[in-house]
């Protein structure tokens, strides 16, 4: 058994993530072919790379799969409802950062808090006959939010992708996703509401609670987080 | 052992004179999403296919029953069913997410108060050997103060569209009663200061944009309710004691809040319709906010059973009035319902381990 340290397959998290270990003397790669997700560690002894989706770390984690994995807060909290018992976070890593937050349409001037939201939701079944419809992929996390701030009479709606569009395409009225600079929301002509931060995330390291360690893998585990420290 | 004391349980209804009915387990979630909001997809499994679109595993028997009911049921009629509900558990894995439920639903437009009393006598004859403590409460008489306030409709209108999530409504009612500071970017709409940042899209438009608008000046303009009325309110909201003693308090109570003189009557008659069963009314715990969470469709009296002896369980037994369920689904002049629901499994259980 080796210990199994879960990153991110592709693109900028995977690079920044590599970045990361490289700075604390851990060398990450890809082995193979450009598409082949196949990857060694060098650096510390002991410690195997399993490539994998972001959106996929946290349920690995869960399962005891992987030992260790790279993926974002947001993620693991609408993946893991119980994610304290399953995942213990061991370093923030400082970059990756998004805030899942809810947007409006930036022309409703009646519109910037919840309370706003749930007014403006009463409002518009009562015109329209059906609920005003909040496209996201956070469906879980979105729920728990508004259920707590006392929204009521919206409607999710799935969106994986292109959600700020979703507005002007008329097929949702607001917007829950994750910004991090917010140019996109402005450029699709939408507004965060003040008190609409869900989760503030960042991509972060964690540890799973469930996976099983022999004595050398707890070895492996001690001089890596030493290391990384 | 569950299945059999569900079934002993619903033959009991039975010989109060209830007929069996047997609802399907698949729901068409359009329904239920339409009374409970999307907080429901957090309680209950939804599935889907091609031909229907979503469906819900049945997470409670009583609005299939009053969907058959509404359907083509004679009045007045007693119902009763045994079977499983369904509710998702992201929480805690502790809870059971599959678990039967025992039910007697009375439809009666007649005898309101007899109604109340004798779905409350029958599980309480049910569940009487297992010595648990019985608590109610009445959304009806909150409903009434509500819409007795000295105020807009539309105030009115919020805090009844909010009477079931008990800290928002409270948030409102601080607000229209003058005890919380207008946020700063309200301020700038009143002011019309407040500039929209882009051009508008979606479906929402500029004409809703500016009839809230106008309703928020409106409603700055409008004096916060009294002080008298909030105190009044403040007091409702915080009887507890047991039933005759609530019953003399929300009286006293109704000489601040007039509007609640007949919702408390109805207590009342509902108190002796009780006692008048043999219930020993001095026993009864009566909370004005009890119901208040998770029992959407209930609007007026309001009942559990819990085992003292086990703060872990959830309710062994519940259930109350829901006349506006059954005019939702089944339009004006519906019949009025009231039931209950008895988990066996809980009961088997206490049984068990006396």
């Amino acid at each position: 058994m080796t210990l199994k340290l879960g990153v991110p397959s592709k693109g900028r998290l995977m690079e920044k993530t590599f970045e990361w270990f490289a700075k604390r003397g851990v060398t990450l790669s890809r082995t193979g072919s450009d598409r082949e997700y196949a990857g060694a560690v060098a650096g510390v002894e002991g410690v195997s790379l399993v490539l994998l989706s972001a959106g996929e770390i946290p349920r690995e984690l869960a399962a005891g799969r992987i030992h260790l994995g790279v993926t974002g807060t947001d993620l693991v909290h609408e993946k893991l409802p119980l994610w304290e018992q399953q995942v213990e976070p061991v370093e923030e890593m400082g970059f990756g950062h998004a805030d899942l937050i809810i947007a409006v349409p930036a022309a409703w001037v009646d519109v910037d808090l919840t309370d706003d939201l749930d007014a403006a939701a009463a409002a518009f079944r009562e015109t329209h006959g059906f609920r005003l419809r909040i496209a996201t992929k956070y469906h879980r996390l979105v729920r728990e939010f508004l259920r707590d701030a006392g929204v009521a009479d919206y409607a999710l709606v799935d969106s994986q992708g292109a959600t700020e569009g979703t507005v002007a395409n008329e097929t949702a009225e607001a917007i829950a996703d994750i910004t991090s600079s917010g140019e996109t929301l402005r450029a699709n002509h939408l507004k965060i509401l003040s008190d609409g931060l869900i989760l503030a995330s960042q991509a972060t390291l964690w540890r799973s609670r469930t996976a099983p360690l022999d004595e050398a893998d707890r070895a492996a585990l001690r001089a890596l987080l030493a290391q990384l420290g | 052992m569950s299945r059999a004391r569900a079934l002993a349980l619903r033959d009991g209804f039975v010989s109060a004179g209830a007929t069996v009915v047997e609802p399907p387990i698949l729901l068409d979630a359009d329904v239920l999403l339409d009374l409970y909001g999307e907080d429901i997809r957090g309680r209950a499994y939804i599935t889907t296919d091609a031909l229907r679109g979503e469906q819900m595993l049945r997470p409670d028997f009583t609005v299939p029953v009053v969907q058959m009911h509404v359907a083509g049921g004679q009045e007045p009629a007693r119902y009763t069913y045994a079977g499983e509900v369904f509710r998702r558990q992201d929480d805690d894995p502790e809870r059971a997410n599959e678990y039967l439920q025992v039910g007697f639903e009375v439809f009666e437009r007649d005898d309101v108060a007899g109604a109340d009393a004798e779905v409350f006598y029958q599980v309480s004859q049910a569940v009487g050997h297992l010595n648990l403590r019985a608590a109610m409460g009445d959304i009806g008489v909150l409903m009434a103060a509500v819409s007795g306030l000295r105020t807009s409709e539309r105030r009115k209108a919020a805090l009844r569209r909010h009477i079931w999530r008990p800290r928002r409504f409270r948030a409102l009612l601080d607000r229209f009663g003058g005890r919380t500071l207008v946020p700063q970017s309200r301020a700038a709409v009143l002011a019309g200061t407040a500039r929209a940042s882009g051009p508008l899209t979606g479906v929402r438009s500029q004409a809703e944009i500016d009839a809230r608008v106008a309703a928020l000046r409106a409603d700055a303009e409008e004096g916060p309710i009294s002080g008298a009325e909030m105190e009044g309110f403040d007091a409702l909201l915080a009887v507890r004691e047991t039933l005759p003693f609530a019953v003399r308090q929300l009286r006293d109570l109704s000489v601040d809040l007039p509007a609640i003189a007949a919702a408390v009557r109805r207590i009342d008659a509902r108190a002796e319709a009780l006692s008048a069963k043999g219930i020993d009314v001095e026993a009864l715990e009566f909370e004005a906010s009890f119901g208040r969470t998770s029992m959407e469709y209930y609007d007026g009296f309001v009942f559990g059973f819990y085992a003292a002896r086990r703060p872990d369980l959830p309710p062994v037994a519940s259930g109350g009035r829901y006349d506006a369920l059954t005019e939702r689904l089944g339009g004006a002049g519906a019949c009025p319902a009231v039931g209950a629901v008895i988990r066996p499994g809980l009961v088997a259980e206490l049984e068990a381990s006396p």
